[in-house]
């Protein structure tokens, strides 16, 4: 496994700059703002944010599903296709729509939030998954898709009796099961997974998660982790990347995130999840509510909420940048700009027990089986 | 308190609760169609023999996954779905059949979704002043307003001109279900009914919902029943959970107590599977799912998942078993002589 974050593998996909607007002209609703995003080989990164924050949007913009009026304005999308040559990656968003249905799949798959609407509802599971594998794989036989088919259910831990069953007469949890097995079927280097837990119940949840950690651990590929769920993801994730209105605001290790938040909405996102442990704290939440990204308050999209907010804020908006002290993670906040006196919650040591939160957390190189 | 079947109840708690659910049953029938006739398919046991108290001034939390049947209980109590069996006691009377305006100027129900609880072509005012003159709180334009805003800047919308003449679609989700418990606020109830309240809100801005719930709680000593599938947030917001499983009462106790030393081995799975960053070992839990209701496994209805099933597990259902300090679970494993807490035959899933 390549995914411990002192060494990381090769970067597999490389975004950057990448805009997503919806609409055009004066009128477009910028949902993504020149999002940077590196994913490496094995790894799991999470994207968190609330609803309208532009994660999905970003998700889509870099995988070319983005359908209109959504459409990329800027960026660059580097995918290393080949590990043994790392200096000739495609762009993305150069390909044309050949090109593109080479890559679909083959090397980079999604799993969707809602199964249902996902899978076919009139025909069996058995005959999506050949379906995908005669598409993408017209050199093998009968039997032989038959056989992947069986085999595929089985690594995502269903029995081979299922095979024949339609979407309906599959639980929830099986659905979305089938689905992460339709998205391994080519052995993709790219999982993209938005949201594949949001309507399941929490033990269903895990199970599910378990599995996709399992089944990484195995295959290596890596996973893209869409989620408003911050606190899955600090179990599941190696890397988290916080966006609030269209942009990237945070991102870390999941454990320093956890431990030392740089940005005062992460901070607030940590402040807004119950623990089910130690006495009970009085928790605040963020104030106010997210914005509208059609009138979005100028300066940091963030000032009208922030506790720290400076007159800086609300006039320029902060780049992502290493905040003081810390080389290895990405924030924009005015406060971290190394001018700035920090407040003591916003720049606690990293990787230490800090603060209300546990002392108990694993080191960065163990969250891969910390769920 | 009058009738015999309190006893149990005050000896645990010493106040009379303001709501409670005495056996609570609800069978759903299910009919299929084949060809134009009508066969009847069975019953789904969703909700067997519920026992719950709502005390004044506490918050009391039902988890469960879905299909737990917590969403069910809720209804019954709101009197949006009668029971099939069991009674409801509101203020030591048992509820008959009728009079349920009368019922619901004291119990009100707060919907799970704000985007479909509120009619998208009224505006805020509308929702309010309805509910008002409903419940004979005000009368005439002038005191019609005045009601409005007080309500609103009890859930915190102000200033209220600012919110008063906006459609359900201008305000965001959390403001929306701020109206929606504003409107729930407006016949004064004794008794707050919550359905997963926050589930539909912005993580940011669920803290801050269930913030003014307590608020409230605290301020007008309204008994909340906050049914939820988190139970980290019980854990937070409740002062006595109570977790289902498969239509049936589980374990029931002070939130702490509950989260802290579950004693119920469904209670120690859904803890074990909430996402939980603080967690410092991995997590082992059983596969399954919640089974059908319509043949609900006999006995226990958790056995074929539980680690711990006994032969008895299979055959009878067991009954509540005090743990703790107005704590019980209903597991055959906390019958005296089985185990205690202290010395459990189950192996302390969780640190406590």
């Amino acid at each position: 496994m390549t995914a411990s974050l002192d060494q990381p593998g090769w970067p597999v996909l490389e975004v950057s700059g990448l805009c997503v607007d919806y609409g055009h002209g004066a009128g477009a609703t910028h949902a993504v703002i020149g999002a940077d995003l590196v994913l490496h080989r094995g790894e799991v990164i999470g994207l968190a944010g609330e609803s309208g924050s532009g994660k999905s949007t970003l998700a889509y913009g870099m995988t070319r599903l983005l359908r209109p009026p959504g459409r990329i304005t800027a960026g660059r999308v580097l995918f290393h296709a080949d590990p043994d040559r790392p200096n000739s990656p495609v762009d993305l968003l150069d390909l044309d729509i050949d090109q593109l249905r080479r890559l679909r799949w083959r090397e980079i798959s999604i799993v969707f939030q809602s199964a249902m609407a996902a899978l076919n509802p009139v025909i069996t599971v058995q005959a999506q998954l050949i379906d995908t594998l005669a598409a993408h794989r017209p050199e093998m036989t009968r039997d032989a898709r038959h056989e992947r088919a069986l085999k595929l259910l089985g690594l995502v831990g269903i029995s081979a009796d299922r095979l024949r069953s339609y979407p309906h007469e599959l639980s929830g949890g099986m659905r979305q099961r089938v689905m992460i097995a339709m998205a391994l079927a080519l052995e993709p280097q790219i999982v993209i997974m938005d949201e594949p837990t949001t309507a399941l119940d929490v033990v269903t949840q895990r199970e599910i998660l378990q599995k996709v950690i399992e089944l990484r651990d195995r295959l290596g590929f890596s996973v893209l982790f869409i989620t408003h769920d911050l606190s899955l993801l600090l179990e599941l994730a190696d890397t988290i990347a916080v966006m609030y209105a269209g942009r990237i605001v945070e991102s870390a290790a999941a454990a320093e995130l956890l431990t030392s938040p740089r940005h005062p909405y992460s901070l607030g996102l940590l402040r807004s999840f119950p623990s089910l442990h130690g006495p009970r704290r009085a928790l605040t939440g963020i104030p106010g509510s997210p914005p509208d990204l059609q009138d979005l308050p100028k300066g940091c999209a963030f000032h009208p909420r922030c506790g720290y907010a400076m007159p800086r804020c609300s006039r320029d908006v902060p780049q992502l940048a290493a905040p003081p002290g810390s080389p290895a993670r990405l924030v924009a906040c005015w406060l971290q700009d190394g001018r700035t006196d920090r407040p003591d919650e916003l720049s606690r040591p990293e990787s230490t027990a800090g603060g209300g939160l546990s002392a108990a957390v694993p080191a960065a190189g163990d969250s891969e089986v910390a769920i | 308190m009058t009738t015999q079947d309190s006893v149990v109840e005050s000896a645990r708690s010493g106040a009379a609760p303001v709501l409670a659910a005495r056996d609570l049953t609800k069978h759903f029938k299910v009919h299929r169609k084949v060809r134009g006739t009508t066969i009847s398919g069975g019953v789904v046991h969703a909700a067997e023999d519920i026992n719950l108290e709502l005390h004044a001034g506490k918050v009391t939390a039902l988890v469960g996954e879905s299909g737990s049947g917590k969403t069910t209980v809720a209804r019954m109590l709101a009197r949006l779905t009668p029971p099939t069996s069991g009674k409801i006691v509101l203020n030591g009377e048992p509820v008959g059949r009728g009079h349920v305006l009368d019922y619901r100027h004291r119990v009100q129900l707060v919907f799970q979704d704000p985007f479909a609880s509120l009619n998208p072509v009224h505006d805020v005012r509308y929702h309010l002043s309805r509910a008002l003159r409903v419940h004979h709180k005000a009368r005439g334009r002038e005191a019609l307003d005045a009601a409005v805003a007080d309500l609103l800047a009890k859930v915190k919308l102000e200033p209220a001109s600012q919110f008063v003449r906006k459609l359900p679609h201008e305000l965001s989700g959390g403001q929306r279900q701020r109206v929606a418990i504003a409107r729930a606020l407006a016949a004064e109830p004794s008794v707050l009914l919550a359905d997963e309240p926050v589930s539909m809100l912005d993580v940011s801005i669920r803290i801050g919902v269930l913030n003014l719930l307590g608020e409230l709680r605290d301020a007008a000593g309204m008994a909340l029943l906050y049914v939820t599938h988190d139970i980290a947030s019980a854990r937070y917001f409740a002062d006595t959970v109570t977790v289902m499983y498969a239509g049936r009462v589980v374990e029931s106790g002070p939130s702490l107590a509950v989260t802290d030393q579950p004693s119920h081995p469904y209670t120690q799975l859904l803890l074990s599977a909430a996402p939980d960053p603080d967690r410092p070992a991995p997590s082992v839990i059983s596969a399954g799912a919640i089974p059908s209701l319509i043949n609900p496994p006999s006995g226990c209805r958790f056995h074929p998942r539980c680690p711990y099933a006994m032969p008895i597990c299979s055959t009878q259902t067991p009954p509540d078993f005090g743990v703790g300090a107005d704590h019980t679970a209903a597991c055959w494993l906390r019958q005296v002589g089985q185990g205690s807490p202290a010395g459990s035959p189950m192996p302390a899933d969780r640190p406590s």
